[in-house]
């Protein structure tokens, strides 16, 4: 960056960050950048540390060092329900849904309002929630399916489900671990027509191994590899990069 | 199950069902002495329904119950046993005016934690305060931690290990091994002669009702949804924005308290309380009465204190030595056999049976929660 230029205000900034697991860096000295409404999509081979940084960035591993600044907050201050109220969102690899809870109340308990024991508590379900429940249960797909138990939707299902439960959280950073493995070809079509719905004014990162899937969504790809980034940019930049076809893209 | 009300039909009619067994039939058909057997066995039936909230709901098993559950009583103890060592009952006594154990353990004047204990008022904040916050410290130091699962209930154990070792160590303070014994009146009412026993009796069955119905609203609020997810996926929940640690602990204290408020019952329709109620034996047997009467059952859990509870009394009159093991064994049986203890027999074979006999079309009612029972039960 020249001197004297004004940096840019990102959404998201993470720079130095490192995590170490006895000594083992999982993720090295790492920094990039996300922009509003931007869709950024980290790839990389398996043990890369893909999901490490989504890990450090919502909370769940605390960095060795580095910062992620969201917002002008510092993340690595924050407690895990800090940094969602900041507006970070995250969808996990596994389907993490409420089994015993139907659809309409796994939607509900993501409504960001009583968060708090007491809030709970007193927490009723108004016309507001309600709306937006259906709303969103609509968006995902499960209309049709919110008396349903929710162990009993199938793996596509679960997964639009932990989706919906993230869009009613209403966050500015949407993170997404693998959102359409293990899914049908037409489920992939329908999820990937679900989050360019989603994606409106919010940024998305997004960690997938189906370059289709990455090609139809990405802004900017980061491969990363051993726990830093192996190369950055467009898809198409990245996709001729002879290092990630080397690491990467050549298996 | 879309609205969440307050109560359902079905669980309106369990619960009549339950009043009506407890205030009619029971005082009619049972003596005195039986029916004070089973205000004693109802003071359990405290303790189960906080276990309920706390372990059924929540996923946290707490094998430490028997230390609230003893504070509550404790705490009632203290009072009744002031009020029974007035300076003309104990007018033998080397000092007289302080409680007979005190005595006999040479001391000389009644310690400061004791006094405030002449007061009711105190004595009934204290029964929920004490646990309640002791709850709060214990709850807050591991969940704040993340300790869990298995460690938290090898903690609670710990706990309760500690707190009997104390009572017995402190004999001049707290009565030791014996407990508190020989109470007499509460407010100059004599609580010992049958017609107290009864009173007593109605009073706590009144109690649990209003427990019964605390622990209803808790359920079906969304806190009581939370706790089921929390059960679920822990993860999910921290990251749906909720401090899960702060959920834990109001299950905890919850159940604390309940416990106690069943420990406080005790000391009035038993008339002693000993360090016997605190320790890790009356600790699991706690957590087996809600196992067998359904962890996730609210009145299913009074019925299964009032049936083991019943068990325990006639068989180890007759066979002392093989309770204990008849006891195990029925754990490992419920354990294996019925996850879901007497409610889920019940929601799964007689309720349906009932309903298709008396030709209601809608199967699922009763004191099962079948939106929870349905699932398979977590871990």
């Amino acid at each position: 960056m020249l001197v004297g230029h004004q940096p840019k205000e990102f959404l998201l900034a993470v720079s130095g960050l490192t995590v170490s697991f006895d000594g083992f860096k999982a993720v090295n000295d790492l920094s990039f950048y996300v922009e509003e409404n931007e869709i950024r999509v980290i790839i990389g081979p398996n043990g890369a540390g893909k999901t490490t940084v989504l890990d450090l960035i919502c909370g769940k591993t605390k960095a060795t060092s580095g910062s992620i600044e969201f917002r002008g907050k510092d993340l690595t201050k924050l407690k895990e329900n800090q940094i969602v109220k900041a507006g970070v969102g995250r969808k996990f690899q596994t389907p993490s849904i409420y089994d015993d809870l139907t659809v309409f109340e796994n939607l509900e308990i993501s409504y960001p309002r009583g968060r708090t024991v007491f809030g709970a508590l007193t927490f009723t379900r108004d016309a507001a929630v309600r709306d937006r429940v259906h709303e969103v249960a609509e968006m995902i797909f499960l209309k049709d399916r919110l008396n349903m138990s929710a162990a009993l939707l199938s793996h596509g299902q679960k997964q639009w489900l932990e989706i919906g439960m993230l869009l009613i959280q209403d966050p500015d950073l949407l993170m997404l671990d693998e959102p359409v493995a293990g899914m049908s070809v037409s489920e992939r079509v329908k999820t990937a027509e679900l989050l360019n719905r989603i994606i409106k004014d919010r940024s998305v990162l997004v960690i997938e191994h189906d370059m289709k899937f990455v090609e139809d969504i990405a802004h900017k790809v980061t491969v990363l590899h051993q726990g830093q980034i192996l190369s950055e940019g467009t898809m198409e930049k990245v996709k001729n990069d002879p290092k990630v076809i080397e690491v990467y893209l050549g298996h | 199950m879309n609205d969440s009300r307050f109560t359902s039909r079905s669980e309106l009619i369990g619960i009549l069902v339950l009043a009506v067994f407890l205030v009619v039939i029971l005082p009619l058909c049972l003596d005195v002495f039986r029916l004070n057997l089973v205000a004693k066995y109802l003071t359990y039936a405290f303790v189960a329904l906080g276990l309920v909230i706390c372990w059924g709901y929540g996923g946290i098993l707490s094998l430490g119950q028997g230390v609230f559950f003893g504070l509550g009583g404790y705490c009632m103890a203290m009072f009744l046993k002031l009020e029974a060592s007035s300076v003309e009952n104990t007018k033998i006594q080397s000092t007289p005016g302080i409680p007979d154990f005190m005595d006999w353990n040479q001391i000389t004047a009644l310690p400061f934690f004791w006094k405030p204990f002449h007061s009711l008022t105190f004595t009934i904040a204290a029964v929920i305060l004490v646990p309640g916050i002791f709850a709060l410290v214990i709850g807050a130091a591991m969940f704040k931690r993340r300790v869990g699962g298995t460690y938290f209930a090898i903690i609670t154990q710990a706990v309760a290990a500690i707190l009997t070792i104390l009572i017995v160590g402190q004999q001049g303070y707290t009565g030791g091994i014996n407990g508190m014994t020989d109470l007499r009146t509460l407010k100059g009412w004599d609580i010992r002669p049958d017609h107290a026993k009864i009173v007593l009796y109605f009073f706590e069955v009144g109690l649990l009702f209003a427990c019964i119905f605390v622990a209803q609203f808790v359920r079906h609020s969304k806190l009581g949804r939370i706790l089921v997810a929390m059960r679920d996926q822990e993860d999910r929940v921290r990251f749906s924005g909720y401090s899960v640690a702060n959920f834990k602990i109001f299950a905890f204290c919850i159940a604390a308290i309940f416990a106690a408020i069943g420990g406080a019952m005790f000391a009035l329709n038993v008339g002693f309380m000993s360090p016997s109620f605190v320790g890790i034996v009356p600790s699991i047997e706690m957590v087996i009465y809600t196992a067998v009467g359904g962890r996730l059952s609210i009145l299913g859990a009074v019925y299964g204190t009032i049936l083991v509870n019943f068990a325990k009394t006639s068989l180890s009159e007759s066979f002392p030595e093989l309770w204990l093991f008849g006891l195990g064994g029925l754990f490992i049986a419920v354990v294996l056999a019925f996850p879901n203890g007497l409610a889920g027999i019940w929601g799964d074979y007689v309720q349906p049976r009932i309903s298709r006999f008396i030709g209601v079309r809608k199967p699922k009612a009763g004191w099962t929660d079948n939106s929870v029972a349905d699932g398979a039960p977590a871990e």
